[in-house]
Protein backbone atom coordinates (compact mmCIF):
# COMPACT_ATOMS: atom_id res chain seq x y z
CA UNK A 1 0.00 0.00 0.00
CA UNK A 2 1.34 3.39 -0.98
CA UNK A 3 1.81 5.78 1.93
CA UNK A 4 -0.53 8.37 2.02
CA UNK A 5 -0.20 11.74 3.61
CA UNK A 6 -3.50 13.96 3.70
CA UNK A 7 -5.38 16.11 6.30
CA UNK A 8 -4.64 14.18 9.33
CA UNK A 9 -7.86 13.51 10.82
CA UNK A 10 -7.26 14.48 14.86
CA UNK A 11 -6.74 11.65 16.68
CA UNK A 12 -8.35 9.89 19.64
CA UNK A 13 -11.72 11.02 21.39
CA UNK A 14 -14.91 9.40 21.06
CA UNK A 15 -16.85 12.40 19.05
CA UNK A 16 -13.75 12.25 16.71
CA UNK A 17 -14.85 8.42 16.40
CA UNK A 18 -18.45 8.87 15.23
CA UNK A 19 -17.47 11.92 13.25
CA UNK A 20 -14.41 9.71 11.48
CA UNK A 21 -17.29 6.90 11.06
CA UNK A 22 -20.07 9.35 9.32
CA UNK A 23 -17.16 10.89 6.77
CA UNK A 24 -15.84 7.30 6.09
CA UNK A 25 -19.77 6.54 4.99
CA UNK A 26 -19.77 9.62 2.37
CA UNK A 27 -16.77 8.76 0.61
CA UNK A 28 -18.09 5.22 -0.21
CA UNK A 29 -21.30 7.07 -1.30
CA UNK A 30 -19.27 9.50 -3.69
CA UNK A 31 -17.18 6.86 -4.85
CA UNK A 32 -19.84 4.77 -6.25
CA UNK A 33 -21.51 7.48 -7.97
CA UNK A 34 -17.75 8.40 -9.50
CA UNK A 35 -17.80 4.38 -10.50
CA UNK A 36 -21.20 4.70 -11.85
CA UNK A 37 -19.84 7.44 -14.04
CA UNK A 38 -16.62 6.44 -15.12
CA UNK A 39 -18.06 2.79 -15.94
CA UNK A 40 -21.02 3.47 -17.72
CA UNK A 41 -19.57 3.73 -21.36
CA UNK A 42 -17.72 0.83 -20.75
CA UNK A 43 -20.48 -0.98 -18.98
CA UNK A 44 -22.48 -0.40 -22.06
CA UNK A 45 -19.97 -1.12 -24.75
CA UNK A 46 -19.46 -4.94 -23.35
CA UNK A 47 -23.21 -5.07 -22.87
CA UNK A 48 -24.03 -4.23 -26.25
CA UNK A 49 -20.97 -6.69 -27.54
CA UNK A 50 -22.94 -9.62 -26.25
CA UNK A 51 -25.95 -8.92 -28.02
CA UNK A 52 -27.67 -9.76 -31.62
CA UNK A 53 -27.42 -7.03 -34.21
CA UNK A 54 -31.23 -7.13 -34.26
CA UNK A 55 -31.33 -7.13 -30.37
CA UNK A 56 -32.65 -3.64 -29.87
CA UNK A 57 -32.97 -4.16 -26.43
CA UNK A 58 -32.29 -0.89 -23.97
CA UNK A 59 -28.50 -0.37 -23.84
CA UNK A 60 -28.57 -0.81 -20.37
CA UNK A 61 -29.83 -3.76 -19.99
CA UNK A 62 -28.01 -6.86 -19.47
CA UNK A 63 -28.21 -9.27 -22.27
CA UNK A 64 -30.91 -12.68 -21.91
CA UNK A 65 -27.94 -15.01 -23.18
CA UNK A 66 -24.49 -13.92 -23.96
CA UNK A 67 -24.21 -13.86 -27.83
CA UNK A 68 -20.88 -15.09 -28.41
CA UNK A 69 -21.01 -14.81 -32.18
CA UNK A 70 -20.36 -11.04 -32.34
CA UNK A 71 -16.57 -12.28 -31.07
CA UNK A 72 -16.35 -15.20 -32.95
CA UNK A 73 -17.30 -13.61 -36.12
CA UNK A 74 -14.69 -11.04 -34.85
CA UNK A 75 -11.82 -13.40 -34.28
CA UNK A 76 -12.43 -15.45 -37.35
CA UNK A 77 -13.41 -13.51 -40.42
CA UNK A 78 -13.16 -9.74 -39.23
CA UNK A 79 -9.86 -9.51 -39.99
CA UNK A 80 -9.01 -8.86 -35.91
CA UNK A 81 -6.18 -11.35 -35.62
CA UNK A 82 -4.63 -9.05 -39.10
CA UNK A 83 -5.21 -6.26 -37.40
CA UNK A 84 -3.50 -7.23 -34.02
CA UNK A 85 -0.55 -8.41 -35.71
CA UNK A 86 -0.32 -5.23 -37.57
CA UNK A 87 -0.51 -2.84 -34.92
CA UNK A 88 1.58 -5.22 -32.60
CA UNK A 89 4.30 -4.89 -35.33
CA UNK A 90 3.99 -1.00 -35.55
CA UNK A 91 4.17 -0.67 -31.85
CA UNK A 92 6.92 -2.48 -31.64
CA UNK A 93 9.15 -0.80 -33.93
CA UNK A 94 8.12 2.82 -33.13
CA UNK A 95 8.72 2.22 -29.53
CA UNK A 96 11.88 0.32 -29.74
CA UNK A 97 13.23 3.23 -32.09
CA UNK A 98 12.42 6.20 -30.08
CA UNK A 99 13.81 4.13 -27.20
CA UNK A 100 17.22 3.54 -28.27
CA UNK A 101 17.76 6.49 -30.45
CA UNK A 102 16.21 8.46 -27.62
CA UNK A 103 19.01 7.06 -25.10
CA UNK A 104 21.32 7.60 -27.40
CA UNK A 105 20.49 10.95 -28.32
CA UNK A 106 19.95 12.59 -24.70
CA UNK A 107 23.60 10.75 -23.45
CA UNK A 108 25.61 13.56 -25.49
CA UNK A 109 23.16 16.25 -24.80
CA UNK A 110 23.28 15.65 -21.11
CA UNK A 111 27.00 15.28 -20.44
CA UNK A 112 28.52 17.71 -23.23
CA UNK A 113 26.93 21.54 -22.79
CA UNK A 114 27.85 22.93 -25.54
CA UNK A 115 26.88 25.80 -27.07
CA UNK A 116 25.89 23.63 -30.33
CA UNK A 117 24.02 21.03 -28.32
CA UNK A 118 22.60 23.71 -26.17
CA UNK A 119 20.92 24.36 -29.28
CA UNK A 120 20.29 21.05 -30.55
CA UNK A 121 18.31 20.37 -27.35
CA UNK A 122 16.12 23.09 -28.06
CA UNK A 123 15.22 22.16 -31.61
CA UNK A 124 14.30 18.70 -29.95
CA UNK A 125 12.25 20.06 -27.13
CA UNK A 126 10.69 22.69 -29.98
CA UNK A 127 9.60 19.75 -32.43
CA UNK A 128 7.50 18.81 -29.20
CA UNK A 129 5.22 21.77 -29.63
CA UNK A 130 4.53 20.70 -33.53
CA UNK A 131 0.99 19.37 -33.91
CA UNK A 132 0.77 16.43 -36.01
CA UNK A 133 -2.11 18.34 -38.10
CA UNK A 134 0.13 20.77 -38.78
CA UNK A 135 2.84 19.76 -41.05
CA UNK A 136 0.44 17.49 -42.26
CA UNK A 137 0.53 18.52 -46.61
CA UNK A 138 4.25 18.58 -46.02
CA UNK A 139 4.28 15.00 -44.74
CA UNK A 140 1.80 13.46 -46.71
CA UNK A 141 3.20 15.03 -50.47
CA UNK A 142 6.66 13.75 -48.57
CA UNK A 143 5.88 10.31 -47.89
CA UNK A 144 3.71 9.49 -51.34
CA UNK A 145 7.10 11.09 -53.10
CA UNK A 146 8.75 8.13 -51.67
CA UNK A 147 5.93 5.61 -52.60
CA UNK A 148 4.78 4.91 -48.82
CA UNK A 149 1.01 4.69 -49.04
CA UNK A 150 -0.26 1.59 -47.69
CA UNK A 151 2.94 0.62 -46.25
CA UNK A 152 3.71 0.45 -42.27
CA UNK A 153 7.38 2.61 -42.65
CA UNK A 154 5.84 6.20 -42.73
CA UNK A 155 3.79 5.30 -39.39
CA UNK A 156 6.62 3.73 -37.51
CA UNK A 157 9.02 6.28 -38.81
CA UNK A 158 6.99 9.54 -37.89
CA UNK A 159 5.36 8.10 -34.72
CA UNK A 160 9.06 7.70 -33.42
CA UNK A 161 9.52 10.81 -34.84
CA UNK A 162 6.94 12.27 -32.57
CA UNK A 163 7.99 10.55 -29.48
CA UNK A 164 11.54 11.31 -29.53
CA UNK A 165 11.55 14.60 -27.92
CA UNK A 166 9.76 13.44 -24.83
CA UNK A 167 11.96 10.46 -24.85
CA UNK A 168 14.89 12.87 -24.85
CA UNK A 169 13.40 15.25 -22.04
CA UNK A 170 12.85 12.29 -19.83
CA UNK A 171 16.67 10.30 -20.97
CA UNK A 172 18.56 13.33 -20.49
CA UNK A 173 17.17 14.51 -17.08
CA UNK A 174 17.62 10.99 -15.54
CA UNK A 175 21.33 10.89 -16.77
CA UNK A 176 21.74 14.51 -15.64
CA UNK A 177 21.28 12.85 -11.93
CA UNK A 178 23.85 10.05 -12.47
CA UNK A 179 27.24 11.21 -11.24
CA UNK A 180 29.62 12.31 -14.49
CA UNK A 181 32.96 10.90 -12.53
CA UNK A 182 31.30 7.37 -13.78
CA UNK A 183 31.68 8.35 -17.46
CA UNK A 184 35.07 9.69 -16.78
CA UNK A 185 36.52 6.71 -14.85
CA UNK A 186 35.76 4.73 -17.91
CA UNK A 187 37.02 7.06 -19.94
CA UNK A 188 40.22 6.53 -18.23
CA UNK A 189 40.46 2.81 -18.44
CA UNK A 190 40.07 3.76 -22.36
CA UNK A 191 36.58 3.07 -23.45
CA UNK A 192 34.97 4.99 -26.12
CA UNK A 193 32.10 7.26 -25.32
CA UNK A 194 29.76 4.31 -26.82
CA UNK A 195 31.26 1.99 -25.11
CA UNK A 196 31.08 4.11 -21.81
CA UNK A 197 27.35 5.27 -22.63
CA UNK A 198 26.78 1.25 -23.40
CA UNK A 199 28.17 -0.48 -20.20
CA UNK A 200 28.03 2.61 -17.53
CA UNK A 201 24.65 4.41 -18.81
CA UNK A 202 22.50 2.49 -20.15
CA UNK A 203 21.95 -0.36 -17.29
CA UNK A 204 21.00 2.15 -14.79
CA UNK A 205 18.08 3.48 -17.09
CA UNK A 206 16.10 1.23 -16.93
CA UNK A 207 13.22 3.07 -15.14
CA UNK A 208 13.46 5.48 -17.52
CA UNK A 209 13.05 2.74 -20.36
CA UNK A 210 10.19 1.27 -18.53
CA UNK A 211 7.75 4.16 -18.33
CA UNK A 212 8.12 5.30 -21.71
CA UNK A 213 7.66 1.75 -23.27
CA UNK A 214 4.09 2.02 -21.69
CA UNK A 215 3.53 5.89 -22.94
CA UNK A 216 4.61 5.71 -25.76
CA UNK A 217 3.39 1.82 -26.64
CA UNK A 218 -0.45 3.10 -25.55
CA UNK A 219 0.37 5.86 -27.79
CA UNK A 220 1.48 3.87 -30.77
CA UNK A 221 -1.03 1.29 -30.14
CA UNK A 222 -4.02 3.85 -30.11
CA UNK A 223 -2.49 5.95 -32.85
CA UNK A 224 -5.23 7.47 -35.16
CA UNK A 225 -4.40 10.36 -37.43
CA UNK A 226 -1.51 8.92 -39.71
CA UNK A 227 -1.94 5.46 -39.95
CA UNK A 228 -6.07 6.93 -40.66
CA UNK A 229 -3.76 8.38 -43.69
CA UNK A 230 -1.40 5.79 -44.65
CA UNK A 231 -2.68 2.72 -44.26
CA UNK A 232 -5.37 2.53 -46.85
CA UNK A 233 -5.73 -0.88 -47.58
CA UNK A 234 -8.31 -2.82 -45.26
CA UNK A 235 -5.29 -5.64 -44.66
CA UNK A 236 -3.13 -2.63 -43.26
CA UNK A 237 -5.21 -1.72 -41.12
CA UNK A 238 -4.42 -1.32 -37.30
CA UNK A 239 -6.86 -1.96 -34.77
CA UNK A 240 -7.97 1.83 -34.39
CA UNK A 241 -8.46 1.75 -37.81
CA UNK A 242 -10.76 -1.43 -37.98
CA UNK A 243 -12.65 -0.19 -35.27
CA UNK A 244 -13.01 2.32 -37.55
CA UNK A 245 -14.49 0.30 -40.42
CA UNK A 246 -16.92 -1.45 -38.07
CA UNK A 247 -18.20 1.52 -36.22
CA UNK A 248 -18.33 3.62 -39.56
CA UNK A 249 -20.49 2.08 -41.32
CA UNK A 250 -23.81 3.80 -42.46
CA UNK A 251 -26.22 3.68 -39.58
CA UNK A 252 -29.01 1.40 -41.41
CA UNK A 253 -26.78 -1.30 -42.37
CA UNK A 254 -23.97 -1.03 -39.11
CA UNK A 255 -23.69 -3.89 -36.92
CA UNK A 256 -22.89 -1.76 -33.67
CA UNK A 257 -22.97 -4.57 -31.50
CA UNK A 258 -20.20 -6.33 -34.07
CA UNK A 259 -18.57 -3.21 -33.37
CA UNK A 260 -18.50 -3.01 -29.52
CA UNK A 261 -17.02 -6.77 -29.74
CA UNK A 262 -13.96 -5.31 -31.94
CA UNK A 263 -13.11 -2.76 -29.44
CA UNK A 264 -13.70 -4.66 -26.86
CA UNK A 265 -10.83 -7.03 -28.53
CA UNK A 266 -8.51 -4.36 -29.66
CA UNK A 267 -8.69 -2.64 -25.92
CA UNK A 268 -8.39 -5.28 -24.02
CA UNK A 269 -4.77 -6.15 -24.33
CA UNK A 270 -3.69 -2.57 -23.01
CA UNK A 271 -6.27 -2.68 -20.53
CA UNK A 272 -4.99 -6.23 -19.14
CA UNK A 273 -1.74 -4.62 -19.23
CA UNK A 274 -2.69 -1.77 -17.21
CA UNK A 275 -4.76 -3.70 -14.46
CA UNK A 276 -1.42 -5.38 -14.00
CA UNK A 277 1.33 -2.90 -14.16
CA UNK A 278 -0.98 0.38 -12.99
CA UNK A 279 2.38 1.66 -11.35
CA UNK A 280 4.62 2.18 -14.60
CA UNK A 281 0.95 3.88 -16.03
CA UNK A 282 0.99 5.98 -13.14
CA UNK A 283 4.76 6.72 -12.92
CA UNK A 284 4.57 7.66 -16.66
CA UNK A 285 2.49 10.08 -15.70
CA UNK A 286 3.87 11.92 -13.72
CA UNK A 287 7.35 12.02 -15.20
CA UNK A 288 5.83 13.47 -18.42
CA UNK A 289 4.60 16.13 -16.41
CA UNK A 290 7.79 17.17 -14.85
CA UNK A 291 9.64 19.58 -16.72
CA UNK B 1 39.31 15.60 -25.44
CA UNK B 2 37.66 17.10 -28.38
CA UNK B 3 37.86 14.26 -30.46
CA UNK B 4 35.87 12.29 -27.81
CA UNK B 5 33.72 14.89 -27.10
CA UNK B 6 32.53 15.01 -30.80
CA UNK B 7 32.19 10.73 -30.98
CA UNK B 8 29.78 11.28 -28.32
CA UNK B 9 28.10 13.83 -30.54
CA UNK B 10 27.42 11.44 -32.98
CA UNK B 11 25.39 9.42 -30.97
CA UNK B 12 22.27 12.36 -31.37
CA UNK B 13 22.70 12.23 -34.91
CA UNK B 14 19.93 9.08 -35.74
CA UNK B 15 17.46 10.84 -33.65
CA UNK B 16 18.37 14.30 -34.61
CA UNK B 17 18.31 13.37 -38.78
CA UNK B 18 14.71 11.38 -38.17
CA UNK B 19 12.89 14.78 -36.48
CA UNK B 20 14.73 16.89 -38.99
CA UNK B 21 13.34 14.58 -42.18
CA UNK B 22 10.03 13.76 -40.96
CA UNK B 23 8.45 16.82 -38.90
CA UNK B 24 11.02 20.00 -39.46
CA UNK B 25 11.57 19.48 -42.89
CA UNK B 26 7.36 18.98 -43.77
CA UNK B 27 7.23 22.00 -41.32
CA UNK B 28 9.17 24.10 -44.03
CA UNK B 29 7.35 22.79 -46.98
CA UNK B 30 4.17 23.31 -45.68
CA UNK B 31 5.14 27.05 -44.90
CA UNK B 32 5.75 27.36 -48.63
CA UNK B 33 3.14 25.76 -50.27
CA UNK B 34 0.79 28.09 -48.45
CA UNK B 35 1.50 30.47 -50.72
CA UNK B 36 0.03 28.57 -53.61
CA UNK B 37 -3.40 27.59 -54.17
CA UNK B 38 -2.73 23.88 -55.51
CA UNK B 39 -4.91 20.82 -55.26
CA UNK B 40 -2.15 18.72 -53.77
CA UNK B 41 -1.40 16.59 -56.69
CA UNK B 42 -1.46 18.14 -59.96
CA UNK B 43 1.95 19.48 -60.89
CA UNK B 44 0.21 23.02 -61.42
CA UNK B 45 0.79 25.20 -58.67
CA UNK B 46 0.07 28.73 -58.70
CA UNK B 47 1.46 31.36 -56.55
CA UNK B 48 -0.93 33.77 -54.79
CA UNK B 49 1.49 34.85 -52.15
CA UNK B 50 -0.97 35.83 -48.44
CA UNK B 51 -4.32 35.00 -50.49
CA UNK B 52 -4.49 31.84 -48.42
CA UNK B 53 -4.08 33.54 -45.15
CA UNK B 54 -6.60 36.40 -46.26
CA UNK B 55 -8.75 33.86 -47.14
CA UNK B 56 -8.49 32.26 -44.14
CA UNK B 57 -9.25 35.21 -41.52
CA UNK B 58 -12.62 36.19 -43.67
CA UNK B 59 -13.58 32.67 -44.07
CA UNK B 60 -16.95 31.22 -42.02
CA UNK B 61 -15.69 27.65 -41.26
CA UNK B 62 -12.36 29.08 -40.41
CA UNK B 63 -13.49 31.17 -37.74
CA UNK B 64 -15.95 28.56 -36.40
CA UNK B 65 -13.12 25.48 -36.18
CA UNK B 66 -11.11 28.61 -34.08
CA UNK B 67 -13.58 29.23 -31.94
CA UNK B 68 -14.44 25.52 -31.33
CA UNK B 69 -10.89 24.64 -30.78
CA UNK B 70 -10.61 27.42 -28.02
CA UNK B 71 -13.82 26.22 -26.67
CA UNK B 72 -12.52 22.64 -26.53
CA UNK B 73 -9.25 23.58 -24.79
CA UNK B 74 -11.17 25.84 -22.26
CA UNK B 75 -13.80 23.85 -21.22
CA UNK B 76 -11.41 20.48 -21.30
CA UNK B 77 -9.20 22.08 -19.32
CA UNK B 78 -11.23 23.90 -16.64
CA UNK B 79 -13.14 20.29 -16.10
CA UNK B 80 -9.94 18.41 -15.60
CA UNK B 81 -8.28 21.27 -13.53
CA UNK B 82 -11.62 21.07 -11.16
CA UNK B 83 -12.08 17.36 -11.23
CA UNK B 84 -8.55 16.75 -11.05
CA UNK B 85 -7.83 18.35 -7.78
CA UNK B 86 -11.21 17.65 -6.68
CA UNK B 87 -10.71 13.72 -6.77
CA UNK B 88 -6.54 13.63 -6.14
CA UNK B 89 -7.90 14.91 -2.52
CA UNK B 90 -10.73 13.15 -2.20
CA UNK B 91 -7.98 10.01 -2.56
CA UNK B 92 -5.54 11.76 -0.75
CA UNK B 93 -6.99 10.08 2.38
CA UNK B 94 -6.96 6.17 3.24
CA UNK B 95 -10.17 4.55 2.61
CA UNK B 96 -11.37 0.84 1.22
CA UNK B 97 -12.04 1.21 -2.46
CA UNK B 98 -9.44 3.87 -2.89
CA UNK B 99 -7.32 2.44 -4.93
CA UNK B 100 -10.28 1.25 -7.28
CA UNK B 101 -11.70 4.55 -7.38
CA UNK B 102 -8.15 5.76 -8.33
CA UNK B 103 -7.88 2.85 -11.24
CA UNK B 104 -11.46 3.29 -12.70
CA UNK B 105 -11.21 7.09 -13.49
CA UNK B 106 -7.37 6.68 -14.91
CA UNK B 107 -8.91 4.19 -16.85
CA UNK B 108 -10.21 5.94 -20.06
CA UNK B 109 -6.84 7.82 -20.78
CA UNK B 110 -5.10 4.55 -22.36
CA UNK B 111 -8.50 4.26 -24.54
CA UNK B 112 -7.72 5.49 -27.97
CA UNK B 113 -10.14 8.54 -28.16
CA UNK B 114 -11.37 7.51 -31.25
CA UNK B 115 -12.87 4.67 -29.41
CA UNK B 116 -14.12 7.26 -26.72
CA UNK B 117 -15.92 9.03 -28.78
CA UNK B 118 -17.44 6.31 -30.53
CA UNK B 119 -18.21 4.63 -26.54
CA UNK B 120 -19.79 8.22 -26.31
CA UNK B 121 -22.33 8.00 -29.26
CA UNK B 122 -23.95 5.00 -27.33
CA UNK B 123 -25.12 6.72 -25.23
CA UNK B 124 -25.95 10.40 -26.97
CA UNK B 125 -27.29 9.08 -30.34
CA UNK B 126 -30.70 9.88 -30.76
CA UNK B 127 -32.48 6.52 -31.43
CA UNK B 128 -31.35 4.16 -28.71
CA UNK B 129 -29.27 6.33 -27.27
CA UNK B 130 -28.49 5.73 -23.56
CA UNK B 131 -29.56 9.51 -22.39
CA UNK B 132 -32.95 9.78 -24.42
CA UNK B 133 -34.01 6.31 -23.10
CA UNK B 134 -33.35 7.93 -19.28
CA UNK B 135 -35.49 11.10 -20.28
CA UNK B 136 -38.47 8.52 -21.88
CA UNK B 137 -38.09 7.17 -18.19
CA UNK B 138 -39.64 10.56 -17.19
CA UNK B 139 -41.62 11.29 -20.01
CA UNK B 140 -39.55 13.88 -21.67
CA UNK B 141 -38.71 13.89 -25.34
CA UNK B 142 -35.64 12.49 -26.86
CA UNK B 143 -32.91 15.53 -27.54
CA UNK B 144 -30.45 15.70 -30.84
CA UNK B 145 -27.80 15.78 -28.99
CA UNK B 146 -25.13 15.35 -31.64
CA UNK B 147 -26.72 16.59 -34.53
CA UNK B 148 -27.02 20.18 -32.64
CA UNK B 149 -23.82 22.52 -33.15
CA UNK B 150 -24.24 23.89 -30.20
CA UNK B 151 -25.15 20.20 -27.77
CA UNK B 152 -22.64 18.75 -29.97
CA UNK B 153 -19.64 21.21 -29.09
CA UNK B 154 -20.21 21.01 -25.30
CA UNK B 155 -20.56 17.48 -25.78
CA UNK B 156 -17.09 16.96 -27.20
CA UNK B 157 -15.61 18.93 -24.59
CA UNK B 158 -17.31 16.94 -21.74
CA UNK B 159 -16.10 14.11 -23.29
CA UNK B 160 -12.39 15.19 -23.56
CA UNK B 161 -13.02 16.44 -20.35
CA UNK B 162 -14.10 12.69 -19.38
CA UNK B 163 -11.48 11.04 -21.05
CA UNK B 164 -8.25 12.86 -19.73
CA UNK B 165 -9.11 14.09 -15.76
CA UNK B 166 -7.53 10.74 -14.63
CA UNK B 167 -3.97 11.71 -15.86
CA UNK B 168 -4.40 15.18 -14.79
CA UNK B 169 -5.87 13.73 -10.87
CA UNK B 170 -2.50 11.50 -10.97
CA UNK B 171 0.03 14.68 -11.41
CA UNK B 172 -2.17 16.00 -8.41
CA UNK B 173 -2.34 13.56 -6.15
CA UNK B 174 2.02 13.29 -6.98
CA UNK B 175 1.72 17.39 -5.89
CA UNK B 176 -0.41 16.66 -2.95
CA UNK B 177 2.14 14.28 -1.96
CA UNK B 178 4.77 16.70 -1.75
CA UNK B 179 3.26 19.19 0.54
CA UNK B 180 4.38 18.81 3.97
CA UNK B 181 2.03 17.77 7.06
CA UNK B 182 4.15 20.30 9.25
CA UNK B 183 2.17 23.03 7.18
CA UNK B 184 -1.37 21.78 7.55
CA UNK B 185 -1.06 20.39 11.35
CA UNK B 186 0.78 24.29 12.21
CA UNK B 187 -2.33 25.90 10.28
CA UNK B 188 -4.90 23.41 12.15
CA UNK B 189 -3.53 24.71 15.16
CA UNK B 190 -3.63 27.93 14.45
CA UNK B 191 -7.63 27.08 13.81
CA UNK B 192 -7.55 27.33 9.70
CA UNK B 193 -10.88 26.36 8.52
CA UNK B 194 -10.90 23.42 5.91
CA UNK B 195 -11.65 26.01 3.19
CA UNK B 196 -8.95 28.68 4.04
CA UNK B 197 -6.58 25.01 4.47
CA UNK B 198 -7.50 24.56 1.18
CA UNK B 199 -7.54 27.83 -0.68
CA UNK B 200 -4.00 29.54 1.33
CA UNK B 201 -1.82 26.38 1.64
CA UNK B 202 -2.97 23.31 -0.44
CA UNK B 203 -3.72 25.48 -3.85
CA UNK B 204 -1.03 27.55 -3.70
CA UNK B 205 1.58 24.84 -3.46
CA UNK B 206 0.23 22.69 -5.59
CA UNK B 207 1.08 25.54 -8.29
CA UNK B 208 3.92 23.69 -10.11
CA UNK B 209 1.18 20.80 -10.74
CA UNK B 210 -1.42 23.26 -12.30
CA UNK B 211 0.85 24.47 -14.13
CA UNK B 212 2.40 21.43 -15.41
CA UNK B 213 -1.50 20.47 -16.45
CA UNK B 214 -2.63 23.47 -18.03
CA UNK B 215 -0.32 23.25 -20.21
CA UNK B 216 -0.75 19.87 -21.08
CA UNK B 217 -4.57 20.17 -21.05
CA UNK B 218 -4.68 23.05 -23.41
CA UNK B 219 -2.10 22.54 -26.03
CA UNK B 220 -3.65 18.77 -26.24
CA UNK B 221 -7.26 20.47 -26.41
CA UNK B 222 -5.97 22.97 -29.08
CA UNK B 223 -5.27 19.61 -31.14
CA UNK B 224 -8.10 17.88 -30.54
CA UNK B 225 -9.39 15.27 -33.50
CA UNK B 226 -9.80 11.91 -32.92
CA UNK B 227 -13.18 12.10 -30.88
CA UNK B 228 -14.40 14.67 -33.10
CA UNK B 229 -14.35 12.18 -36.38
CA UNK B 230 -16.09 9.81 -34.29
CA UNK B 231 -18.79 11.98 -32.41
CA UNK B 232 -19.56 14.73 -35.32
CA UNK B 233 -17.16 13.51 -37.70
CA UNK B 234 -16.83 17.85 -37.80
CA UNK B 235 -20.71 17.77 -38.26
CA UNK B 236 -23.80 19.37 -38.62
CA UNK B 237 -22.05 20.92 -42.05
CA UNK B 238 -18.52 21.54 -40.29
CA UNK B 239 -20.32 22.85 -37.34
CA UNK B 240 -18.07 21.26 -34.90
CA UNK B 241 -14.81 21.27 -36.72
CA UNK B 242 -11.45 21.59 -34.45
CA UNK B 243 -8.41 23.58 -36.27
CA UNK B 244 -7.30 20.14 -36.80
CA UNK B 245 -10.28 18.62 -38.56
CA UNK B 246 -10.65 21.54 -40.50
CA UNK B 247 -7.37 21.57 -41.68
CA UNK B 248 -7.72 17.19 -42.86
CA UNK B 249 -11.12 18.15 -44.81
CA UNK B 250 -9.61 20.82 -46.67
CA UNK B 251 -6.39 18.55 -47.60
CA UNK B 252 -8.42 15.39 -48.59
CA UNK B 253 -11.97 16.70 -49.36
CA UNK B 254 -11.65 20.00 -50.11
CA UNK B 255 -8.46 19.19 -52.08
CA UNK B 256 -6.99 22.60 -51.41
CA UNK B 257 -3.51 22.00 -50.06
CA UNK B 258 -1.93 25.27 -49.88
CA UNK B 259 -4.87 26.92 -48.03
CA UNK B 260 -4.90 23.75 -45.79
CA UNK B 261 -1.34 24.35 -44.96
CA UNK B 262 -2.04 27.93 -44.23
CA UNK B 263 -4.26 26.64 -41.62
CA UNK B 264 -1.83 24.48 -40.04
CA UNK B 265 1.00 27.41 -39.75
CA UNK B 266 -1.87 29.41 -38.02
CA UNK B 267 -2.79 26.47 -36.13
CA UNK B 268 0.95 25.74 -35.37
CA UNK B 269 2.70 29.32 -34.09
CA UNK B 270 -1.14 29.87 -32.43
CA UNK B 271 -0.47 26.76 -29.82
CA UNK B 272 3.10 28.05 -30.14
CA UNK B 273 2.18 31.05 -28.74
CA UNK B 274 -0.85 30.05 -26.33
CA UNK B 275 2.27 28.11 -24.81
CA UNK B 276 4.34 31.01 -24.10
CA UNK B 277 2.25 33.10 -22.60
CA UNK B 278 0.73 29.84 -20.28
CA UNK B 279 4.35 29.31 -19.62
CA UNK B 280 5.34 33.21 -18.14
CA UNK B 281 1.81 33.14 -16.85
CA UNK B 282 3.17 30.29 -14.04
CA UNK B 283 6.44 31.30 -14.10
CA UNK B 284 6.00 34.09 -11.78
CA UNK B 285 4.05 32.11 -9.50
CA UNK B 286 5.83 29.77 -7.62
CA UNK B 287 5.13 29.89 -3.75
CA UNK B 288 7.38 28.78 -0.83
CA UNK B 289 6.57 28.91 2.55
Amino acid sequence: MDKIKGHPLSSGGKIQERNKKEKVWWKYMVSLVIIVIYLLPIYVLVVMSFKEKTDFSSRLLLPDYLYLDNYIKALKEGGFFNALKNTCFVTALTVGIIVILGCMAAYPLSRNRSKLNRIIKSICMGVMMIPSLSILVGVYTEIVSMNGVNCFWPVIVIGAAFGLPTAILLYSNFINSIPSSLDEAAALDGASPFKTFWHVILPQLKPVTATLVIQQGVGAWNNFVYPSYFLQKPAKYTLVLLIRQYFGTADSGSNLNGAAAVAILSTLPIVVLYIFMQKYFIQGQIDGAVK
Amino acid sequence: MKKRKNLQNLMYLPALGLMIVFIVYPLFRGFLYSFYKWNGYSQNMVFVGFKNYLDMMGNQFFGIAFWNTVLYAVLGTLLQEVLGIAFAIFLNSRFTGRIAVRTVIYLPVIISALLIGYMMTFLFQYHYGVFNEILQWFGMKPIDWLRDPGRGRIIISLVTGWHYTGSSMIIFMAGLQNIPDMYIEAAKLDGATKWQLFSRITLPLLQPAVASTVLLNMVGGLKIYDSIVSLTNGGPVQKTNSLSTLISYTYFTSEKAGYASAIGMFQFVFIFIISFFINRYFAGKEVEY
